[in-house]
């Protein structure tokens, strides 16, 4: 191939070198202040814990993320099952309407979310569902499955559907031949749809904030109202425990699958 | 014809049990709250729990007799234009780079380090840039501290504060989509053109940006539309200037409790950026 002069490479390299700082900057200074002593985030910096140990006291923010996380898992799980049995079912069989179906997965993503969250707060209200946790997660999964059904499509157009019907013919049944043959080679486009259900649920700010309840609330929604009301060096501490939890759960999980590689 | 048609219906039958929990819930979630909206828009009681409210137009006319809303509704359009062309200019190049410069080991590093933040917390990325922004704050102290006359910098609550907030947000996805379409682009392509003597320029814009247009296409889409009803950027970083079309939808459903215009409002930018991708989808099918 033709290769950029040294020059150009350099200059490209230097560029994503920019991009990365801009990205990272606030995360980085965001952990530097939560180990700052001053509550307004004033210069100079002088070392302290003391959020940490505030945060430790701070029940109702342990609350909001322990009910972040188990959204997000249940999300993880709910979207990623009902994702890729519909995906499945759009990859092997031909019927019609399965363009309307295929585009009926748009509306969550196409319409922004302040619409779908005050829409589900009208509905669930309306209707009796209410609000809280149990709303939440209703929405949850439905702005994750659309992510997921598109990344386990993605994965499945690269598996070859001779091998389920060499399977057949060597007198596997179906769930044998979805089991031992298909799940495991779209195995890992299952793991990313998944991983993405956690990062659209664990992020969600807009629909879960419509649909909280003083008690049954999430960590974005906490911190909103934290930031609206006066922001604490707690939320520094608890976003630095979580920037470092997700991202080196995220860095084992691309040990085993490759992201961005070339396949 | 007879077998494709048992066929079909065939397929369609075993399809079924596979399709229906994912689309029953996307009913429930998505499709039936929508439907509720637009009835609810055309209600005139003030409160959601009074039972005598009659059908109306009202809360639509209430937009157009407004020009507040209207004003602010293009406000929150331009926004969106800007925020989505900005990760353009900075995000196509940037994933140029990743796809045909960087390889191998790096070039996955490098790529897990841009969508990473997805992991993070988006409301704490975007109140993190006030520690950097306000005066005192770190870039002020910074400047001050390396130039030899004194500055006074303070982007904070400003319309700037949001752009720059919401490029930091969104920027990653754009990054991803564009650098999804240029990976699939084999290099041959533009070996060939190089070689028949096109420069790197041409080749850029007769080869290249041709073959990635679904990739920014695909990332203009998916910034546009939430930037077009964001309210807690604005909020957190635009300060009193940062009333836009999204905070006033959030005020008739948190603040003022008039759900109905709300509801109304929201209905009219969901039809404005229905439009816009009705408008945009013959482009869209031209790039695909």
């Amino acid at each position: 191939m033709i290769r950029a002069p040294a020059f150009l490479s350099g200059l490209g390299r230097f560029y994503i070198g920019l991009v990365l700082v801009f990205l990272y900057l606030p995360l980085i200074i965001m952990a530097a202040m939560s180990f700052n002593a001053s509550p307004f985030y004033q210069l100079p910096f002088e070392g302290t814990t003391e959020w940490y140990a505030a945060l430790a006291q701070n029940d109702g923010l342990i609350a909001a993320t322990l009910n972040s996380l188990k959204i997000a898992v249940m999300t993880t799980i709910l979207a990623t099952v009902l994702g890729t049995a519909a995906s499945l079912a759009l990859f092997r069989y031909e019927f019609r309407g399965k363009r309307v179906l295929q585009a009926l997965l748009f509306p969550p993503i196409a319409i922004p979310w302040l619409i779908s969250g005050t829409a589900m707060l009208i509905f669930f209200f309306g209707t009796g569902i209410g609000r809280g946790l149990h709303a939440i997660l209703l929405g949850h999964v439905a702005l994750a499955l659309p992510y997921v059904i598109i990344v386990v499509s993605a994965r499945l157009q690269t598996f070859s559907k001779d091998l389920e019907d060499a399977a057949a013919s060597l007198g596997a049944s179906s769930w044998q031949t979805t089991r031992k043959v298909t799940l495991p080679c779209i195995a890992p486009g299952i793991v990313a749809g998944g991983l993405f259900a956690f990062a659209v649920s664990f992020d969600q700010f807009v629909v879960s904030y419509f649909l909280a309840t003083p008690g049954q609330t999430t960590l974005p929604v906490e911190i909103y109202a934290a930031i609206r009301k006066g922001f604490t060096p707690e939320i520094n501490a608890v976003s630095t425990i979580i920037i470092v939890f997700s991202m080196s759960l995220m860095l084992v999980v691309s040990r085993f699958f490759r992201f961005g590689g070339d396949q | 014809m007879a077998t494709t048609g048992t066929r079909r219906q065939n397929g369609l039958a075993k399809a079924l049990p596979l399709l229906t929990p994912a689309y029953a819930w996307l009913t429930l979630a998505i499709f039936l709250p929508l439907s509720a909206m637009v009835y609810f828009s055309l209600l005139t009681s003030m409160s959601p729990s009074e039972q005598s409210s009659s059908l109306t137009l009202a809360n639509y006319a209430a937009f157009f007799s407004d020009p507040l809303y209207a004003t602010l509704l293009w406000r929150s359009l331009q926004l969106g234009l800007l925020v989505t062309l900005i990760c353009v200019v900075v995000g196509f190049p940037a994933a140029y780079v990743l796809a045909k410069i960087f390889k191998g080991r790096a070039r996955e590093a490098i790529f897990l380090l841009v969508i990473l933040p997805f992991w993070s917390n988006s409301l704490v990325r975007v109140f993190s840039w006030s520690m950097v922004l306000r005066e005192g704050g770190i870039l002020d102290t910074a400047l001050n501290a390396v130039l030899p006359f004194e500055v006074t910098f303070d982007l904070m609550y400003s319309f700037p504060a949001v752009v720059i907030g919401l490029v930091h947000s969104y920027l990653p996805y754009m990054v991803l989509t564009c650098y999804l379409s240029l990976q699939a682009i084999d290099d041959a392509l533009i070996e060939a053109a190089r070689s028949l003597g096109a420069s790197r320029f041409t080749t850029l814009r007769r080869v290249v940006a041709p073959l990635a247009l679904p990739g920014v296409l695909a990332g203009s889409a998916l910034i546009f539309i939430p930037v077009v009803g964001s309210f807690m950027e604005p909020r957190i970083l635009g300060g009193r200037g940062g009333t836009l079309y999204g905070t006033v939808i959030e005020d008739q459903f948190t603040a003022v409790y008039n759900w109905p215009l709300g509801a109304a409002l929201s209905f009219i930018l969901l039809a404005v950026v229905l439009a816009i991708l009705l408008v945009s989808a013959p482009v869209l099918r031209k790039a695909a």
